[in-house]
């Protein structure tokens, strides 16, 4: 429950007088508070500068170091201030959180400092405001990046018990962590660049022999250029091999780009190598021999630049094909207009509008090179708008991606991007849990509000304390607000799966009818899915568990404890716990998860399903004793 | 060859008549469009922005706290925690329906309180100016909390009376009820059916429609709640709630 509408509670509980004449039950009881204090102001001294608040505005959350009773230790009698020997700057925000419920983040303050004072005072940061949010992530990222830069330097220490296979990994990956790295990075580099040399120089027309006709270098040194390509092949080949060898994923190596440029330009030599010199493939072979430039890409292994050039343009992907969109539409609107314009003139090259897309192309890139020109009036007037409108549409798209590469080369966030968006799912989830907590809270306290009662009863103080004091008086009146409207419309809360359950078994099932010695729905009759998963959750806080659950205490300590809790009922209304054990049905709500198992008296306690561990500790003579065992 | 290009320059043929005429129309809706578009937005925007600039100038302060006090059965710690609390959350000092509902939805996360709140705030707002002032609030706090059986009840029957014609009917009562019932929300034990609302209006009607004329008037009201002993008695249920 947000805080700030924690002073409007007074004004919903009255607001429940509305629905008195509708309920035909009786209500429950109001929390009363204990001790009673009138609002106080309290004075924080951080550091040295005082801050003072009324007490209110600091139980507003609970769960904080100044909401709790934590902030007791750092209580001074002598000079009856809280002390705390923090930064007073960070605190100015912490303590405006509790005064207007929003979080904001001085923009002076470094990261650091700030994460180390609101975790100092049990605030979790993802519930910075929307207007702040941003520039906190983006500080956090930067500073994160910055220790990664660092770890890198200090990883290329050489860690002692690497298998072979891992120095090799490393040592492509890293080329500067060995001097054999090193050579086979250069010798490989060198490699390609003859390897793409060969097969640009093998297509120059190298010196005619006296009778026949100029011919390329290729064809006069065959056997000279054929040499030169096996040899880099061969290389090529063995890196691939042995970078295959030394992945730690085969599997993911196999997929990715660089691999897939490895294998596209080694291929077509193979293929060569296979096929015969027939003339039907003879057209396929000066296909694949194309590809062969795609050697030129194994650069990018050794150029950091190229690399984000390649990110850059699929990061740009919407804006590039924004870009080939409106070009498109300009294109063709364009090549309509000038076709048409154009049909009267004679001799005219614009035959067809695809013949005209040339055209159109050629001028909106202001390359002009002539072959096509209008000639009618008409035809002019729309080449030349058609010119203009070329500058702007292309000019557009290119400052973002400039502006994309730039910020790309200098942060260098390739992984970081896919971190930031795992990390936005999360923080939305985090403030989802701590929001649905409320909700789940009202489920999860009405099982240890009905223990507490019951416990009231019996005047076991100790228990009773133990049990709620995690309840602070604000949530018990919101929770017995709720309670209230429970009792007016005769329907209780539940979550999803104990809907559906109640909705499947209203089905199959008629509804038990209670005898009228059951006096009071409460008590244990209404909770339906008594049911508890057994595995053990990792720390969550208790709201996150989605089933609702008949608790003691804690939840998710280990679940195989037996806690009985022997309970007296006495002859008023509100506390004949009885439940008829008619309803197996509902106890054992869904397979697989263990459920709680409610037992009434008089049927003896062997009517528990799974209680096998645990034999019931008091014996069968104790009359009118309700036993609850969670197991 | 001069006459034939000299027909070309000064005569525009069929097929570029159309085109320009393509072309001229063309131009001429894209730029009304786009004039039109823009226009629009900047109206609305600027109805925006000065919707509210207007809101926020808009600011009421409270009568004295003398004669709060003297109106309301409250004391003057309880009127200052009370007034710190409505400013915090509304500053301008008052409240209109929206923020009304956003407030008491918070407290009823698991369904939908938004007519619930609507009724309560024409019961609030007793001027019917579409929005609470502070007096407004704490007078049916003090009524709630602090009145007498009377007065409360009182209170209670100008909520269900939607209409204020003086008689609550079977439809005014159905609509407070399944507005109850909407605060609990979908996910509930025993599941809800359709006519639970109807079932529980027909309940109440069977208890407070004395003579059974289909409405039930300010008196009948009074008097069959004050025959029921759970109703006088969860009236009592918020006496300490300040």
């Amino acid at each position: 429950m947000a805080s700030g509408v924690a002073a409007w509670l007074p004004f919903a509980r009255a607001a429940a007088i509305g629905w008195m004449p509708v309920a035909n039950m009786p209500m429950p009881i109001a929390p009363t508070e204990k001790n009673k204090r009138a609002d106080e102001l309290i004075v924080l001294n951080v550091s040295g500068r005082r801050f003072e608040t009324w007490r209110n505005t600091l139980d507003r959350y609970p769960d904080t170091l100044l909401g709790s009773s934590e902030k007791e230790f750092f209580y001074n009698e002598e000079t009856k201030e809280y002390f705390f020997d923090r930064d007073a700057d960070v605190f100015r925000a912490v303590l405006n959180f509790y005064r207007t419920g929003k979080l904001h983040y001085p923009r002076s303050e470094c990261i650091t400092s700030y994460d180390e004072e609101l975790s100092f005072f049990g605030i979790i940061p993802e519930i910075i405001g929307d207007c702040c949010y941003e520039e906190y992530k983006d500080r956090r990222r930067e500073n994160q990046e910055r220790l990664m830069d660092d770890d890198e330097d200090k990883k290329d220490a050489k860690l002692p018990n690497m298998t072979f296979r891992e120095t090799m990994w490393r040592a492509f990956e890293n080329p500067h962590t060995s001097t054999m790295a090193l050579v086979f990075y250069y010798v490989t580099g060198f490699f390609i660049a003859i390897s793409v040399l060969t097969n640009v120089v093998e297509t120059v027309p190298c010196g005619a022999t006296p009778n026949t006709k100029e011919v390329t270098c290729g064809d006069r040194y065959t056997v000279a250029f054929f040499c030169m390509d096996t040899a880099c092949v061969l290389i090529f080949t063995v890196e691939y091999l042995m970078r295959l060898f030394a992945a730690p994923s085969r599997y993911r190596f196999m997929r990715s780009v660089m691999s897939i440029i490895d294998v596209v330009a080694i291929l077509p030599y193979y293929i060569g190598l296979v096929m015969t010199d027939n003339e039907d493939v003879s057209g396929a072979f000066v296909t694949l021999r194309v590809f062969r430039v795609f050697r030129i890409f194994k650069f990018s292994r050794h150029s950091q630049g190229l690399r984000i050039l390649g990110y850059t343009l699929k990061s740009c992907a919407s804006e590039l094909g924004f870009l080939l969109f409106s070009l498109t539409m300009a294109i063709i609107i364009f090549a309509t207009v000038m076709f048409y314009a154009e049909k009267g003139s004679t001799s005219s090259k614009f035959t067809s509008i695809p013949a005209s897309f040339w055209y159109t192309i050629v001028t909106m890139t202001t390359l002009g090179y002539g072959d096509m020109v209008p000639k009618t009036i008409a035809g002019k007037i729309f080449g030349s708008i058609c010119s203009l409108s070329g500058v702007l549409v292309i000019a557009l798209p290119v400052p973002v991606i400039v502006s994309n590469f730039s910020r790309i080369y200098h942060q260098n966030q390739r992984a970081d991007k896919r971190r930031a968006q795992k990390m936005q799912k999360a923080r939305l989830a985090r403030i989802r849990i701590s929001k649905t907590g409320s909700s789940n809270a009202f489920l999860h306290s009405k099982r240890n509000g009905l223990f507490s009662e019951a416990l009231e009863l019996t005047s076991s103080i100790e228990e009773e304390q133990q049990l709620s004091k995690n309840q602070s008086l604000l949530e018990s009146q919101h929770h017995h607000l709720l309670h209230c409207l429970e009792k007016t419309t005769n329907h209780e809360f539940a979550d999803e799966l104990c809907y559906e359950q109640s909705y499947l078994e209203g089905a199959l099932q008629s509804y038990p009818s209670q005898s009228p010695s059951l006096s009071s729905q409460e008590g244990m009759t209404g909770t339906c899915c008594t049911r508890h998963t057994k595995r053990n959750h990792a720390p969550l806080p208790n709201s996150s568990i989605p089933t609702c659950a008949l608790s003691h205490t804690h939840p998710h300590h280990n679940l195989q404890e037996l806690s009985t809790i022997h309970i007296q009922p006495l002859n008023t209304s509100r506390s004949s716990l009885n439940m008829r054990v008619d309803e197996p049905a509902r106890l054992n709500c869904q397979s697989g998860t263990i459920t709680t198992a409610i037992i009434s008296i008089p049927t003896p306690p062997a009517t528990t399903p799974e209680s096998d561990a645990h034999p019931p500790p008091s014996g069968p003579a104790l009359q009118n004793v309700v036993k609850v065992s969670a197991l | 060859m001069h006459a034939h290009t000299h027909t070309h320059i000064h005569t525009l043929n069929q097929s570029q008549t159309q085109t320009l005429c393509v072309a001229v129309n063309m131009g001429l809706v894209m730029g009304t469009f786009s004039m039109q578009s823009n226009k629009q937005d900047r109206t609305y925007r600027k109805d925006k922005i000065d919707d509210d600039f207007e809101l926020s100038i808009v600011c009421h302060r409270p009568e004295g706290l003398d004669k709060l006090e003297a109106q309301t059965n409250f004391s003057k710690q309880e009127l200052q925690v009370l007034y710190r609390g409505f400013k915090n959350e509304c500053p301008s000092g008052v409240v209109n329906e929206d923020t009304f509902k956003q407030i008491y939805a918070q407290f009823f996360p698991h369904g939908d309180a938004s007519t619930y709140a609507h009724y309560l705030f024409n019961t609030f707002d007793s001027a019917h100016s579409g929005s609470i002032k502070f007096e407004d609030f704490i007078m049916a706090l003090s009524t709630l909390l602090r009145g007498s059986v009377r007065e409360k009840l009182t209170w209670t029957f100008n909520l269900y009376d939607i209409n204020r014609d003086g008689y609550i009917n079977k439809e005014e009562m159905t609509d407070i009820v399944r507005a109850i019932y909407d605060m609990m929300g979908k996910y509930t034990y025993p599941a809800l059916k359709t006519d639970t609302p109807k079932q529980h209006v027909d309940a109440f009607f069977q208890k407070m429609d004395k003579n059974r004329d289909g409405v039930v008037t300010l008196d009948e009201f009074i008097l069959s709640c004050q025959e029921d002993e759970n109703i006088m008695r969860s009236l009592q249920l918020f006496k300490n709630v300040i």
